[in-house]
């Protein structure tokens, strides 16, 4: 008889939740008639990510202490648990926006493997061995590489879903590489038992951490390992996009400050100049390939991979303060994103074309409410004030400067200034082009009412305004979650 | 709560105006309403100041970021009240323009008209270092669409030009915002100490020059001041540019004395260049904003010098003179744009005799123009005054720079009231252009009367900006 180790049910229960979502929306594409199809589909999903959000709100509630579970194999924490939460919002969030997109018969299977990725980010966020770490990596990218390729109509999506497959691979790979360099180094694969056995200097220990920082590299899109982001995110579907550009990058920052700390702490010397270097190129890249961007995804893709490097800052910080900075910057960012690509989807959804900055001209006077959600995004992405960007940037900054990495904070006041040349071409082309241009190009018939996704994009603004205001709350509990790691 | 209440007030009528489906007149009319009612509440703050007694008053701080020592805490001194007068009264005037004018698209226009101005009102009462720096900012999302939207033929190219310039400032600041926050444990102005470090006082010199602007760092003023909306423009050579003094005299000085003193004789020779040079390229503008935009560029050169003198006179005259730049300047523009509006061009070669006929407008420019360039009994002379003697400790030469000034805004005021009233009737100016009606002389007088009031009796401003023991005492004392 083999000892069967306890269960921790409430710790598992977020991604059972969306499992069990999952599983009714895909047995949905095949029971339920086609009428009701994407109603059933999209409401138990919604229902399977708020379930979620509630249920790690729980675990945050009631885990003072981190509790290592299932022999080792993960952790009950509250890092985890606030990471679940932003990870669940963001997907009930994108089940909104993505309502009306128009797609022909894979409505269960889109909500389904929706629900399964998001499953797979909560348990990969709760990894505490590089066995369970490779499992929810592995487990939320097959899904997102369905899901990216899911426009089966639409080559570029196709396109987009087999680029992502091949480099998503190859980055899989190089995490698992590293992932057995580590283990021949240590003979461990639980974070906490690596850091204790501290082989140090040891050359195959250093290559295995060298691998899975650039194999998460890879997940979070920093530079150079973000080649495959413009392309994917542009091919995908837009409400895809929009999830794994919050909800990707959320959980695998969070895992990659995990595993550093937790790991690697007595090669932290080693680790935060790398992080930095990656900090600097992501800076770097993103922003000045953003201002060449036409095609308004692609621009938000480069962003995307400059808000990796703004957040790498903070775990190069290498501090409690870092962490904390690191866990507040996801909430605004993460609102932000979702709802600037939702945005993107509604002229889409009416042009039924790519969205290109010419096609955004007059949005901003014709469709007021969205011309100035977008506003709020771009100018909340670039760190302006009464937008939790700002806050961001601040604490990020403040917790490098507190590293004494102030040249770090010069790069990232350098790079905002770049990144002002893009967010607000942005609102330029929405409010300011001159005469016929401030006309919207004609979308054939009354644009689509779309409740739903405005109720999405009101949540995004509300959350990306709110976190400016009501930034102590949260700072409060991204401090608890990031008391959690052993700093 | 009155500082609160100043604030808020055109925060929620700018809400109310963008929202509610209003006829055009009537958004306009309740936009100008909400300004008006601005002054009267800070009417009522100053009445309830005590301005014998120093340091902060109507104050009020609440908690904000806890764990990084934030507030929001608001409050202010003489001197920050009576520049928030300036920018309550420049407002009130700038927002009746646009009513009188009718901009098109008038509820976005008047929302952020009135957002600006609460941004303006927040800066000024900022007590806490972040929340400066969080009005600071919110000054430009207005000013960004006000001028890119409703400018003039160039607007996009001044927009740009104007939103790269002021944005480097800010990023600079911020980045000195966090070393100074995160050194001193907290970023509230009321209980941080002094810093000796000169590269976080520099990014924090750099963000207002460029603000205001002095010489070098004026390039993004002579475009955003001829393509802006001219009310726009007002406000942002009366009012905006003085957020820029405001930091000086709440931030660079106090919090960092010893590296404002390393610095002051790179800063006053800054400040008397660009007071030479902008009232040269005043004198030699072809156009009436460009006579007025670099005007108010060497008027901010001037105030500097005042600033830096670091003693009472050159302190007490600094704030008077940034009150009554701001009227004078806010005016003189309101008047650019009724001409502009009746002639379509401010060129000066085809403005000219504008006098015959249309008495009112010739009285009033006239008494605008003998302000402007401070006529002895004015009140920018009485500010100038004390700035020149002020400044005479740091080094004659500088009082002679001041008064060479004044003898160059002469030349230019001059140049500018014969070129439009006098000479010959130039080509765009037409019988049928009416005089000043009374609409818009509603909107010039006031900021006149406020002007002459305060020539009569310059001391109201020079003798209760700074309590107590002296300006350059309570500045690095009293402000801790």
């Amino acid at each position: 008889m083999i000892d069967t180790p306890t269960v921790d049910w409430l710790a598992l229960s977020p991604s059972v939740a969306l499992l069990g979502a999952s599983g009714v929306a895909l047995l949905a594409a095949v029971i339920v008639p086609d009428w009701m199809r994407k109603s059933v589909a999209a409401g138990v999903v919604l229902i399977g990510f708020v379930l979620a959000a509630v249920l790690a709100g729980v675990v945050f509630d009631e885990t003072p202490t981190p509790e290592v579970l299932l022999d080792g194999s993960m952790v009950r924490d509250r890092i985890a648990a606030l990471t679940q939460v932003i990870l669940a919002v963001t997907g009930a969030v994108v089940v909104l926006a993505s309502w009306a997109e128009r797609r022909r018969d894979n409505h269960g299977e889109y909500y389904a493997l929706l629900a399964a990725a998001g499953a797979g980010m909560v348990f990969f966020v709760s990894a505490d061995n590089l066995m369970t770490l490779f499992l929810g990596l592995e487990w939320f990218s097959l899904c997102l590489y369905i899901l990216v390729a899911l426009d089966t109509e639409r080559a570029t999506s196709l396109e987009a879903g087999l680029k992502y497959l091949i480099v998503g691979g190859f980055g899989s790979a190089v995490l698992l590489f590293g992932s057995a360099f580590v283990y021949g180094a240590t003979g461990e694969l639980g974070f906490a038992e690596i850091a204790a056995a501290n082989p140090t200097d040891d050359v195959f220990l250093l290559a295995g951490l060298a691998m899975i920082l650039a194999g998460l590299a890879f997940k979070v899109s920093a530079a150079p390992f973000h080649m495959w982001t413009p392309d994917v995110y542009q091919g995908a579907p837009t409400s895809v996009t929009a999830f794994m550009s919050a909800a990707t990058k959320a959980a695998a920052m969070v895992v990659m400050l995990r595993v550093l700390v937790t790991a690697f702490p007595d090669q932290s010397e080693i680790w935060t100049i790398a992080v930095a270097v990656l900090v600097c190129i992501s800076l770097a890249w993103g922003n000045l390939a953003a201002l060449a961007q036409r095609d308004v995804k692609r621009l938000l893709a480069y962003s995307s991979i400059s808000h990796a490097g703004f957040m790498l800052m903070a775990i190069a910080a290498d501090s409690e303060r870092g962490a904390e900075a690191l866990l507040y910057y996801l909430v605004p960012y993460s609102a932000m994103s979702v709802g600037a690509f939702a945005v993107v989807a509604v002229r889409e959804r009416e042009l039924q074309r790519p969205v290109t900055l010419e096609s955004l001209a007059g949005l901003g006077w014709e469709r007021p409410f969205y011309g100035i959600a977008m506003w709020t995004f771009m100018l909340g992405m670039a760190g302006f004030p009464l937008t939790g960007g700002l806050f961001g940037k601040l604490f990020v900054f403040s917790a490098a400067y507190d590293s004494g990495d102030w040249w770090l904070v010069l790069i990232g006041v350098a790079a905002t200034a770049v990144s002002l040349g893009y967010y607000l071409n942005v609102v330029r082309w929405m409010y300011m082009r001159a005469g016929g241009e401030l006309r919207l190009a004609p979308a054939g018939g009354s644009p689509p009412t779309d409740p739903a996704l405005g109720v999405a994009i009101g949540a995004a603004v509300l959350v990306t305004v709110g976190s400016f205001f009501a930034a102590q709350p949260i700072l409060d509990a991204a401090a608890d979650a990031a008391a959690s790691l052993p700093f | 709560m009155l500082t609160t209440a100043l604030i808020l007030l055109p925060l929620i009528g700018a809400l109310v105006v963008a929202v509610l489906p209003l006829p055009r007149t009537t958004t306009a009319g309740l936009a100008f309403l909400v300004a008006l009612m601005e002054v009267g509440l800070w009417i009522v703050a100053a009445s309830r100041f005590d301005f014998d007694e120093g340091g902060l008053q109507l104050g009020t701080s609440r908690e904000w970021v806890e764990s990084l020592g934030i507030s929001y805490s608001v409050g202010f001194y003489g001197f920050s009240l009576w520049l928030t007068g300036a920018a309550a009264i420049v407002s009130a005037a700038a927002i009746g323009y646009a009513m009188w004018v009718g901009r098109d698209r008038p509820r976005a226009y008047h929302a952020l008209m009135l957002f600006l101005t609460g941004a303006i009102v927040a800066t000024f009462a900022a007590q806490d270092l972040l929340l400066f720096y969080v009005s600071f900012e919110a000054m430009l999302i207005p000013l960004y669409i006000l001028v890119g939207v409703w400018g003039g033929a160039r607007r996009q190219a001044a927009t740009l030009t104007f939103v790269v310039y002021t944005m480097a400032g800010s990023l600079l600041m911020l980045a000195s915002v966090v070393a100074f926050g995160v050194t001193q444990g907290t970023f509230s102005l009321l209980e941080s100490g002094t810093s000796d470090n000169v590269w976080i006082f520099l990014g924090f010199a750099v963000a207002f020059a460029i603000k205001a602007p002095l010489f070098p760092f004026h390039g993004w003023l002579p475009l955003a001041y001829r393509e802006a909306p001219v009310e726009v423009a007002a406000v942002l050579s009366a009012v905006v540019s003085k957020t820029a003094i405001y930091g000086f005299l709440r931030i660079g000085l106090p919090k960092f004395p010893e590296p404002a003193d390393d610095l002051s004789g790179v800063i006053l020779v800054l400040a008397a260049a660009g007071l030479v040079y902008g009232s040269l390229l005043a004198f030699r503008a072809p156009d009436l904003r460009g006579v007025v935009a670099f005007s108010s560029m060497a008027q901010m050169g001037l105030i500097t010098l005042g600033i830096f003198a670091f003693d009472d006179l050159g302190l007490d005259g600094a704030v008077l003179q940034s009150v009554a730049h701001g009227l004078i300047s806010a005016s003189m523009f309101l008047l650019v744009g009724m001409v502009e509006h009746r002639c379509g061009t401010g060129e000066l070669t085809s403005l000219g005799g504008m006098a015959r006929g249309r008495p009112v407008l010739a009285t009033v420019v006239i008494v605008a123009g003998m302000i402007a360039l401070a006529v002895p009994g004015s009140a920018t002379f009485a500010g100038e005054f004390l700035i020149m003697a002020g400044v005479y400790d740091q080094g004659w030469g500088y009082s002679v720079v001041v008064a060479l000034g004044i003898v160059l805004a002469a030349m230019y005021t001059l140049r500018v009231i014969s070129a439009l009233l006098h000479v010959k009737p130039g080509s765009a100016v037409r019988d049928e252009a009416l005089d000043l009606r009374p609409g818009e002389l509603a909107l010039v007088l006031p900021l006149l009367l406020v002007l002459l009031v305060l020539s009569a009796w310059p001391a109201l401003i020079s003798q209760s900006s700074f309590a107590g023991s002296g300006a350059a005492q309570s500045i690095v004392e009293a402000f801790r």
